[in-house]
């Protein structure tokens, strides 16, 4: 086994017992980078000196016997996440030599926790994207299928994760951007609990929907990064005192004490693939063989989830974007001396046409005489959906669905059509309106060989619950074990 | 058309975004199908039902006011398109 492809335990071992150095397997998988890269484009910077230096500082830690779970482990860093020095462009024009003068709060625990970053990852431009074809900078492509997407909008994360250009990564997830493109490109990927992981640094898209979450090779690597990056931050107002559990401490608990919801609704909803609905219920059959109980709960709501975040996420996101004036930082348009042409021509060179999509849709949606229409009426269509989860949750512990109505698409398919695309968010969206955690564990593969994700959702901060029933499933399954043949 | 060109232009403007002439049909088109779309929320009831703004019920997160480490004026101007004299340059506003 080449070391690139070691998962972050295995390697936290070899790393403890002194077999190979953190130099050694960083050089590894930089190596692997400069291999694959030129097919996979899933990095918009690496970061190879900064990460040899991060390397050395870790053995030497280790030498010293000060190491954590994640000391010396290269890992990659979705590009919207500030990263102090590392030039992060949200895979846009706008912020394209924009280097941040502090790190993000994760960073700060990544980087106290001996972690090596290689570079930051590709992504759709601010998050805005189901395929990361909408980034400003560079197209990332499939590892299991060249000529597809791999998912969006942390499909950087998810394709270097997959092609062992890094042994884990951190994703944002706002609809399903972590838990979609670790389902195409078949890795895990969890979106945690609105508030369980500080969003200070984070680049906001639509503050209420977003959170920075962890996507791995398999689901003991995911709760190992998870442990390190969750937790209170006096730094995010929005984040929640409580304590943080050990996650990996839940994994060898068994199912028998469990019980999986599986939603009626979902069923019978429009566009899902035949193989996905296979592969989800054989899923499904795998967790009641394992001891759990199954029950079936009702999401009645749930339908409505993306057009409802259709209007707050834009919404959300006219509001947050309208900071990029090109003033105190990113590009400015130096056509003109006229300070209010100046901010809409910066805006209109900076952006992609997503992104001005949704800017113009969300002020549109807060615009006099359209609020109570439409912003009013999605935040209140939330609050039913909320209260299907919370009656779902009372007859269960977790809830099963598929991640994607179909494996990933090819690229191009779906660019000319936004709707559409937004539609292939469905299962993925609820969970954000909710605020509770959900991941995508690999459960199978199409006819094209191409990965298929089961997503399990679960109570709000029991993100132990998750993680438990993924590695059970994972453990009886074979499914992670395959490697694309990049 | 469920949004018109004229009002496409004037939400643009709203948000200081200069969009081309070639582009407002585009997006009066694709922001109509999507708003057609949202118009499915019409047929939920929601007499009576509170609105979400965030999932988690949150209080005021209050801390006590004291002076802590801030970025130096230098870092906080690195990344300016234009600056001069430790201030951010503008176009000038008034004539």
């Amino acid at each position: 086994m080449e070391l690139y492809e070691l998962s972050i335990q295995t390697a936290h071992k070899l790393l403890k017992q002194k077999k190979i150095s953190s130099l050694e397997l960083t050089r590894a998988v930089l190596e692997r980078i400069q291999s694959v890269e030129p097919k996979v484009q899933a990095y918009i910077t690496v970061a190879a000196d900064a990460a040899m230096e991060q390397a050395e500082f870790a053995d030497q830690a280790i030498s010293r016997g000060n190491m954590t779970g994640l000391t010396g482990i290269p890992l990659a860093i979705k590009d919207l996440i500030c990263t102090r020095g590392l030039r992060t462009t949200c895979a846009s024009k706008i912020l394209e030599n924009f280097i941040p003068p502090y790190d993000a709060t994760v960073i700060e625990k990544l980087k106290e926790a001996g972690a090596v970053i290689v570079g930051k990852a590709n992504m759709d431009e601010f998050a805005m994207g189901s395929s990361t074809e909408n980034s400003g900078i560079q197209l990332t492509r499939n590892p299991w299928d060249l000529k597809r997407i791999p998912g969006g909008s942390s499909g950087g994360s998810a394709a270097a994760v997959a092609a062992g250009m890094c042994l884990g990564a951190l994703g944002s997830d706002t609809g399903g951007s972590i838990r979609q493109p670790a389902s195409h490109c078949g890795v895990v990927g969890m979106k945690p609990t609105y508030g369980r992981v500080s969003r200070y640094g984070l680049v906001a898209f639509a503050s209420s929907l977003d959170q920075i979450g962890p996507m791995a090779k398999d689901v003991t690597d995911c709760a190992v990064l998870m442990k390190t990056i969750a937790g209170y931050d006096e730094k995010d107002s929005t984040s929640v005192p409580l304590e943080v559990p050990d996650y990996t401490d839940f994994l060898k608990n068994g199912l028998k004490k469990i019980t999986v919801g599986i939603p009626k609704e979902y069923h019978a909803a429009e566009g899902i693939d035949p193989e996905v609905a296979a592969a989800v219920k054989n899923a499904v059959g795998v967790i009641e063989n394992l001891g759990a109980e199954c029950v079936e709960v009702s999401l009645p709501h749930t339908k409505h989830c993306v057009a409802v975040y259709y209007v707050i996420a834009p919404s959300e996101a006219g509001s947050n974007l309208a900071r990029y004036d090109g003033v105190r930082y990113g590009s400015r348009n130096k056509d003109t001396r006229n300070l209010i042409e100046m901010y809409r021509n910066t805006r209109a060179r900076g952006f992609g046409m997503e992104v001005q999509r949704r800017i113009i849709l969300g002020t549109y949606a807060l615009s006099a005489g359209y609020y109570d229409a439409y912003y009013k009426k999605a935040s209140q269509v939330r609050t039913l959906i909320l209260e299907d989860f919370k009656k779902a949750f009372e007859t269960c512990d977790v809830i099963l669905s598929p991640v994607a109505p179909t494996p990933a698409f090819t690229i191009g398919e779906m660019i000319e059509d936004p709707l559409t695309m937004y539609l292939s968010d469905i299962f993925t969206i609820s969970a954000n309106l909710a605020g509770i955690p959900g991941i995508s564990v690999p459960c199978g593969f199409s006819s094209d060989g191409l990965p298929i994700g089961l997503q399990i959702m679960g109570k709000h901060f029991n993100e132990e619950t998750i993680f438990q029933t993924a590695y059970n499933f994972e453990q009886a399954t074979d499914f992670h074990k395959k490697k694309p043949g990049l | 058309m469920k949004i018109t060109k004229e009002e496409v232009l004037h939400v643009a403007n709203l948000a200081h975004l200069h969009i081309d002439e070639s582009s407002i049909e585009m997006f009066a088109g694709q922001i109509g199908t999507i708003l057609e779309y949202i118009d499915t929320l019409n047929r939920v009831d929601t007499k009576g039902v509170p609105p979400t703004t965030h999932a988690i019920s949150l209080t005021n997160a209050f801390r006590e006011d004291r002076e802590k480490e801030h970025l130096d004026r230098e870092s906080a101007l690195a990344n300016a398109p234009e600056q001069e004299d430790g201030n951010f340059i503008v176009p000038k506003v008034i004539g």
